[in-house]
């Protein structure tokens, strides 16, 4: 099968460039085709994996003088991580700075120091270290927006620059009436406290987004190769598809792919969560960075760069964390407005105080002027809900709990329903035939076994592969079968040596008119199997017990969520004796049995109807729709395929108690939310009117511009902490 | 009530209405994009708002030249991107819209906005 791969190519000028790479890239065995597009600068070539590799591709492209960049690198960000420490350590410097000679100022102010030299020391912080609020606002105010940095900048400007002024001009200030004393121990200190914020702000932020650097940096670097028996260490980024790869004990798995010889015991805890080592032999898959414990083995990649599981986590965690929460509408809505109205609350305190305060009624209102404008922290409301996200996440990734996006965490911690699909879900969904009953004297175990398993090699039902396999266990030759018709929900139907053979359920014996033994096939199902009934020419031949087993993880799954008050129930398409047997083994009360494939996703509705909110827990590629369907869709992933996309959870680590956890995680993180924007808005709406003077009239209570900064310095740096403390929490 | 009361009354007053004016009240007029355009990410966005078309592949080369952390982000809520804006460097951002309507794009901290019409 061809497939198509479009990638960038580097170093084109002309058409006649594209002319060049398309004829070398025609050239190569196994393209199809091959065109190149000058404006954007890119190859699309159609061809065989098979035989085309990417390194074939690039060579072509680099045999003519162009660059193909086939593999985008995950993230190298060294460079990003260097440039982000030096602004760090020139924060710290100004945080320094600022603090001592704003400390010198204000014991200065005590001692008597004059205006001038504190003028000269106060300068610097203002126009070096409290710069950028300058630079911050000015392109904004081009832009006709506003934010935190020009509320810095215009109350420290009116500190300042009345101080400055009181400082070269006294004169004046004393005509009007008014004891000229400069306050550059506001200007200097609220700089001070508001950098000094930033920088635990920063730090603390670095800490929100360790969990995708840590995936990040859980890629190996080399990988191996094994090329005519040769073994040579190729950066990982050069590996394509299709190479054989050695892996020794010790050593990281480079890529995804499939172990051609030899076997081992490799620890997948890093990227699925999945905390036992698993053994792994000849045709198993194996996952990119994970470690192998014991043996050596060579494998073939088959998903390399950003195919592997690995990365496909990293983009979906990404992902998720770029998402937004529906509970962050309101934040986002009030912080539109904020920095505006915080202006406009600013002015109205200047005039409210000179129109109607004591005297010196310039000195009030100016200061309380200021430190309405310092005290406001948009800041804190911005930061409360991404930031719990992006912990929050983080910590499921780490547990093999997959979150799309920010909303399926927060609809998760509404979940009062959890539907588990029974196959597959709560059982291992490989089931093995238990019983053989032969039901007419013209049959024995061995011909019902052999007219069952005929039929049934031509069916896609996980019950049809108990029957063939136990089949060929019994060696039992398979007869051919003509006119085989799958009847959905009912069974199959096909002709043997002229005979119509009918295998399948109840229903179908109804719609074929067999009579069958109640006593013995309800035996069987009080015992949890699925009788599937052989009907031979109109007559019941045999009755074969088909049972799944049980996921070990099953039962204590199912307690979690009921511990949690959470109303547990299975869906099935057994019938319902079987289906209750199955539940009854791991404590499930409410089963929906008897459910056709398709209906399963009308059942779910069903429960919502009532009010439930629901969360449905199953297979990524069967119960797609009902996934899609419930509040909150949890998909079980499964080895490298896995379905990332389909449910709003995946879980990679194949844990069932997994769904209480991730239940558990969304409630956590929504109170940590629900905490941040509670105290964000919070002391706004009480901090503003205090700057503003509410309480002066009644307690002569006023809020010095000081306090409100290191008030403000804090909130931010609060709401962040309070995200990073989900780290401790157990899920 | 003395003429010094009145008049930071009267300049208070048209100091509100004109912060009001000038913050609130702007309009941006969209800036129709064929298949790329340049963003430069200063004090906000210019161009602030784009108009793009459906259910194509539209480029959108962001690039920083503000030193302000606020703006070191850019999320696009919408589309699930977040991406670091390193200082000086162009980041480019494809987007495929799948369906009409008025998307916004901020800074990490939801300070700075902008728009993306999809037409």
């Amino acid at each position: 099968m061809e497939t198509k791969k479009t990638f960038p190519i580097k170093g084109m000028h002309c058409a006649s460039c594209v002319r060049v790479i398309e004829k070398s890239l025609s050239e190569v065995a196994g393209v199809s085709s091959a065109t190149v597009n000058l404006a954007t600068e890119q190859a699309s070539v159609t061809y065989d994996p098979k035989i085309v590799t990417d390194q074939v591709l690039s060579s072509a492209v680099e045999g003519v003088g162009y660059k193909a960049e086939l593999e985008q690198k995950l993230k190298t960000d060294m460079e990003q991580k260097e440039e982000k420490k030096k602004e760090l350590s020139k924060l710290r410097n100004k945080v320094v700075f600022s603090l001592v000679l704003g400390g010198v100022v204000v014991a200065g102010g005590f001692l008597g120091m004059p205006a001038w030299m504190q003028l000269v020391l106060a300068a610097p912080v203002q126009f070096w270290a409290g710069l950028e609020f300058y630079k911050a606002t000015i392109p904004a105010l081009k832009h006709r927006t506003a934010n935190m940095d020009t509320l810095v900048a215009i109350g420290t400007s009116v500190a300042f620059g009345y101080s400055a002024f009181v400082t070269v001009f006294p004169d004046v200030i004393r005509k009007v009436g008014v004891e000229p004393a400069p306050y550059f121990d506001v200007s200097t200190i609220i700089i001070g406290l508001i950098l000094l914020g930033r920088y635990f702000e920063a730090k603390a932020k670095a800490g929100t987004s360790e969990a995708i650097k840590r995936l990040i940096g859980l890629q190996a670097k080399t990988a191996r190769v094994v090329k005519d028996g040769q073994e040579i260490d190729i950066p990982i980024s050069e590996v394509s598809a299709g190479m054989v790869i050695r892996v020794r004990p010790g050593e990281k798995i480079p890529v995804d792919g499939e172990i051609l010889e030899g076997e081992s015991s490799i620890d997948e805890s890093m990227v699925t969560g999945e905390s036992i080592p698993v053994d792994k032999a000849k045709g198993d898959s194996v996952v990119g960075a994970t470690l192998n414990k014991t043996g050596t083995f060579t494998f073939q990649a088959t998903k390399v760069g950003r195919d592997t599981l690995l990365s496909q986590i990293i983009k979906l965690v990404e992902e998720a964390q770029s998402s937004k929460a529906p509970i962050q509408r309101l934040a986002d809505l009030i912080s539109s407005y904020f920095v505006p109205v915080v202006i406009m609350l600013a002015i109205a305190t200047f005039v409210l105080w000179y129109v109607v305060g004591p005297q010196p009624a310039f000195l009030f209102a100016m200061l309380n002027m200021v430190a309405v404008l310092i005290i406001a922290c948009p800041c804190a409301m911005g930061l409360a809900t991404p930031t719990a996200i992006m912990v929050g996440t983080g910590i499921g990734a780490e547990k093999g709990i997959l979150i799309k996006d920010a909303e399926s965490l927060e609809t998760a911690h509404k979940v009062n329903t959890v539907v588990f699909d029974k196959t597959g879900t709560l059982t291992n969904g490989k089931p093995v035939v238990t019983d053989v009953l032969v039901q007419s004297a013209k049959f024995k175990v061995q011909s019902v076994l052999q007219a069952a398993a005929s039929l049934e090699k031509g069916s896609e039902h996980s019950l049809a592969e108990a029957i063939v396999n136990k089949a060929e266990e019994e060696k039992i030759d398979l007869k051919k079968v003509e006119k085989f018709k799958a009847i959905p929900g009912h069974g199959v139907e096909g002709l043997i040596e002229g005979k119509k053979v009918v295998l399948g359920n109840r229903r179908l014996m109804q719609r074929e008119k067999i009579q069958i033994n109640e006593k013995e096939i309800e035996k069987l199902e009080n015992e949890g199997k699925t009788v599937m009934m052989l009907g031979v020419n109109g007559k019941l031949a045999g009755l074969i017990a088909v049972a799944d087993t049980l996921k070990t993880s099953s039962k204590e799954a199912v307690n979690k969520l009921q511990k949690m008050g959470i109303e547990v129930a299975m869906i099935t398409g057994d019938n319902k004796r079987t289906a209750q047997a199955i539940a009854a083994q791991v404590g499930i009360k409410r089963v929906l049995a008897e459910v056709l494939p398709d209906e399963k996703e009308k059942e779910v509705k069903k429960l919502q109807t009532e009010g439930k909110r629901v969360g449905f827990v199953g297979d990524g590629i069967n119960d797609a729709p009902a996934l899609a369907v419930s509040d909150v869709g949890i998909a079980m992933g499964s080895g490298t395929d896995v379905a990332i996309e389909a449910g709003d959870i995946t879980l990679i680590n194949k844990d069932l108690s997994s769904v209480a956890s991730a239940i558990n995680l969304s409630k956590k993180t929504m109170r940590t939310i629900k905490l941040n924007l509670f105290w964000a808005f919070g002391y706004n709406i009480i901090l503003i009117p205090v700057a503003m003077g509410i309480l002066y009239p009644v307690f002569q209570v006023l809020m010095s511009p000081i306090l409100a900064s290191a008030a403000m310095a804090l909130s931010s740096i609060s709401v962040v902490s309070n995200s990073l403390l989900l780290k401790k929490y157990k899920i | 009530m003395s003429l010094d009361k009145i008049l930071v009354g009267l300049f208070g007053l048209l100091g509100i209405v004109f912060t009001y004016w000038f913050f609130l009240m702007k309009k941006e007029k969209p800036v129709n994009v064929a298949s790329e355009i340049d963003i430069t990410v200063s004090g906000g966005y210019s161009p602030e708002v784009i108009s793009i078309p459906l259910a194509k592949t539209t480029k959108i080369n962001f690039t920083r030249t503000d030193p302000t952390d606020c703006l070191s982000e850019v999320v696009l809520s919408d589309f699930r991107i977040k991406k670091e804006l390193p200082l000086n460097k162009k980041v480019t951002i494809e987007i495929t819209p799948e369906k009409a309507g008025e998307f916004k794009f901020t800074c990490g901290m939801n300070m700075y906005h902008g728009k993306i019409i999809v037409r």
